[in-house]
């Protein structure tokens, strides 16, 4: 099986040559595109059964033994994130064959696309610190040249405040990383946890935590460090946004659970506070600001943020039902993400416009998107039986178990004030009558084969949420993982030690 | 040797976070070029400065006779300024595409993608056919943009 560990990052590479290869070629890149992605999802899926029937399993890369070389690891965890990973893949690809403007998709979005999947499924992988930064790089430079695709006035000027803040936070990451290493002596993730256990100095090591903190922090967009991502996610192309929004803040956030988890284990108090601090702040913040916008996509992306500040908020409770709640609040928020932003690109193209002032009497014109925008809507605001339900009842569970009663009020206000800010989306945008039913001036349509991704994502929300206990157990499952780190490091580092 | 690589660390460090708070989008990009030479030089120091010792095993043993340098640093090091490179490069790129398409490389006047709020009136669903009042508003915003 260990073969598999290689696949989500092999696959997405070897697409995104081809793809190079076949630069000419536009309606062939779609095709390797997508070849690429069923690949990738077959084999997502394997790794995924896999590790569910014989637990955790890693690959030492070149045979180098485990605290030298790279190491890959798959858990519960990483699987599950692969694996939706490969979902969500194929799903803003089909969007983006049908979706995606011509002149975007010659100048290489689908070389780009695949090298960003192989630095998210890199980092959901890798064992090796110094390794994850790599991989973040890989995932940022895609990243970087998807932004600025198009090169409109705006999106340039997005991508400026996303590059700078990015590159910051880089060299931040970079920082932590090289005293870790001056620390430690090490870089080997499992073997990191067994060394910072028990070393003399955990004050120096609070330090560094602290320092991963705020460069993951500022990957995943939390308070105070998330201005970037409001400033630049909803200037690129819809198939670009969904992609980012789904993905990339959660590869920050899987960091974050992942180092937190099983590295800066000691004085775990101090940061589990402060995380849980900073989730609450960045639930409301994100959820306030999604309010005051006037954007489809700005007030998505504001929803994002206070979605990061929900997981974080779980991840901080420090006990499995918490870590449970933010899991599945992960996998939903993936999904739904994905389904919005790509509805809230279709709405753009009927539309003629993202603002909701000019938007209206949608439903006349698109009523299978009205329903879909709907779904999707209220399931990130938590509405039963919706996916985004579960996650919400488990995470205020777990923090009244915890007596942490401000963390519940914070995560069922922001729920509330969630549903506000997408139901004026949906109201707007759709259900108030303008008086010319006729499009607006610069609404393209677009193509109808783009609601197609759109309508199963959201049927998978809805399926999740009628059938949450799959889920939730592979959550349990990863959260009581997390919270026993010890069978990651024997995996990794074999039962010798 | 370490403390005077702590200080020059520190200085560098100083100099680009002096630079990065400029609005002037070049002296950014001066300052995150000078940045990411500051960390490189964290992870050469951190691996522990060993002088005149070559991490070279003689022929005829299988680890290194006596102390050597730590070799690990370097490979790190040489990643790491090939990343920061490639990533300088393209964001050099894109602050002359940034001057050459919004005719400015000043960060505070750079206003395209969130532009300022003039919109006097909230929006509110309730107002339905209200086309007049809202559209100028939005065309003030759009006006504002270009």
């Amino acid at each position: 099986m260990t073969w598999l560990l290689v696949w989500p990052i092999a696959v997405p590479v070897l697409t995104a040559a081809l793809c190079l290869v076949a630069w000419p070629f536009p309606r062939g890149q779609r095709w390797i595109s997508l070849t690429g992605m069923l690949v990738l999802l077959a084999g997502a899926l394997l790794l995924l059964r896999g590790v569910v029937a014989e637990g955790a399993t890693s690959a030492q890369m070149g045979d180098w033994a485990a605290p030298y070389g790279i190491t890959l690891v798959a858990d519960t965890l990483s699987a599950s994130l692969v694996f939706v990973t490969a979902v969500i893949g194929l799903g803003v690809s089909i969007y983006a064959v049908t979706d995606l403007d011509a002149g975007r998709e010659v100048f290489g979005f689908h070389p780009l696309f695949h090298a960003l999947l192989t630095g998210v499924g890199g980092s959901f992988l890798t064992g090796d610190i110094f390794n994850l930064y790599v991989w973040f790089e890989v995932m940022v430079i895609a990243s970087f040249g998807l932004m600025a695709l198009g090169g409109e006035r705006r999106q340039v000027d997005g991508a400026v405040k996303y590059v700078v803040l990015n590159l910051v936070a880089t060299a931040m990451l970079l920082t932590a990383i090289a005293l870790l290493y001056g620390v430690t002596g090490t870089l080997n993730m499992a073997d990191l946890a067994r060394v910072v256990g028990e070393h003399p100095a955990p004050g120096r090591i609070a330090v560094i935590a602290t320092l991963f903190l705020v460069a993951f922090g500022m990957k995943a967009a939390v308070f105070p460090l998330y201005f970037w991502l409001p400033a630049s996610y909803h200037t690129p192309a819809a198939a670009v946004s969904a992609i980012f929004a789904a993905l990339l803040t959660k590869v920050g956030i899987y960091a974050v659970i992942r180092t937190f988890t099983l590295i800066f284990t000691v004085g775990e108090g101090y940061t589990n506070a402060l995380i849980l601090v900073i989730g609450v702040l960045t639930m409301l913040a994100g959820v306030l600001g999604a309010i005051a916008q006037t954007e489809v996509r700005r007030v998505l992306s504001f929803n994002l943020v206070s979605g990061i500040g929900v997981i974080l908020a779980g991840v901080g409770l420090d006990s499995a039902a918490g870590m449970t709640g933010a899991l599945v609040y992960t996998l939903h928020h993936i999904v739904v993400m994905a389904a919005l932003f790509m509805a809230a690109g279709v709405i753009e193209r009927a539309g003629g416009s993202g603002d909701l002032n000019r938007l209206g009497s949608l439903y006349v014109r698109r009523p299978w998107l009205t329903v879909l925008f709907f779904v999707a809507a209220m399931s990130l605001a938590g509405v039963p039986p919706l996916s985004g339900f579960w996650p919400k009842v488990l995470l205020v569970q777990a923090s009244l178990e915890a007596d942490a009663f401000i963390v519940a009020a914070a995560v069922l206000v922001t729920g509330l004030l969630t549903l506000y800010s997408v139901a004026k989306v949906w109201a707007m945008s759709f259900w108030r009558s303008t008086p010319k039913r006729e499009p607006a001036p610069g609404a393209t349509g677009g193509a109808r084969a783009a609601i197609v991704p759109v309508a199963a994502l959201a049927g998978l929300s809805f399926l999740i949420g009628i059938w949450a206990q799959p889920v939730i157990s592979l959550a349990q499952r990863s959260a009581n993982e997390l919270m026993a780190p010890s069978d990651y490091v024997v995996t990794v580092l074999g039962r010798a030690r | 040797m370490e403390p005077v690589l702590a200080i020059t660390i520190g200085v560098l460090v100083a100099c680009s976070v002096f630079l990065l708070l400029s609005r002037d989008l070049v002296r950014v990009m001066l300052g995150i070029a000078i940045l990411s030479n500051a960390v490189n030089l964290v992870l050469f120091t951190v691996g522990e400065l060993t002088r005149n010792a070559p991490p070279l095993i003689p022929d005829n043993l299988k680890t290194p006779a006596g102390p050597v340098a730590n070799p690990l640093p370097q490979a790190l090091i040489l990643t790491a300024i090939v990343i920061g490179f490639s990533l300088l490069a393209f964001a050099l790129v894109l602050t002359y595409r940034a001057y050459t398409a919004l005719g400015t490389v000043d960060v505070d006047a750079m206003r395209a993608a969130e532009p300022a709020y003039t919109d006097q009136h909230p929006p509110s669903g309730t107002e339905g056919g209200d086309a007049t009042g809202v559209t100028t508003a939005a065309n003030r915003h759009r006006e504002a943009a270009e």
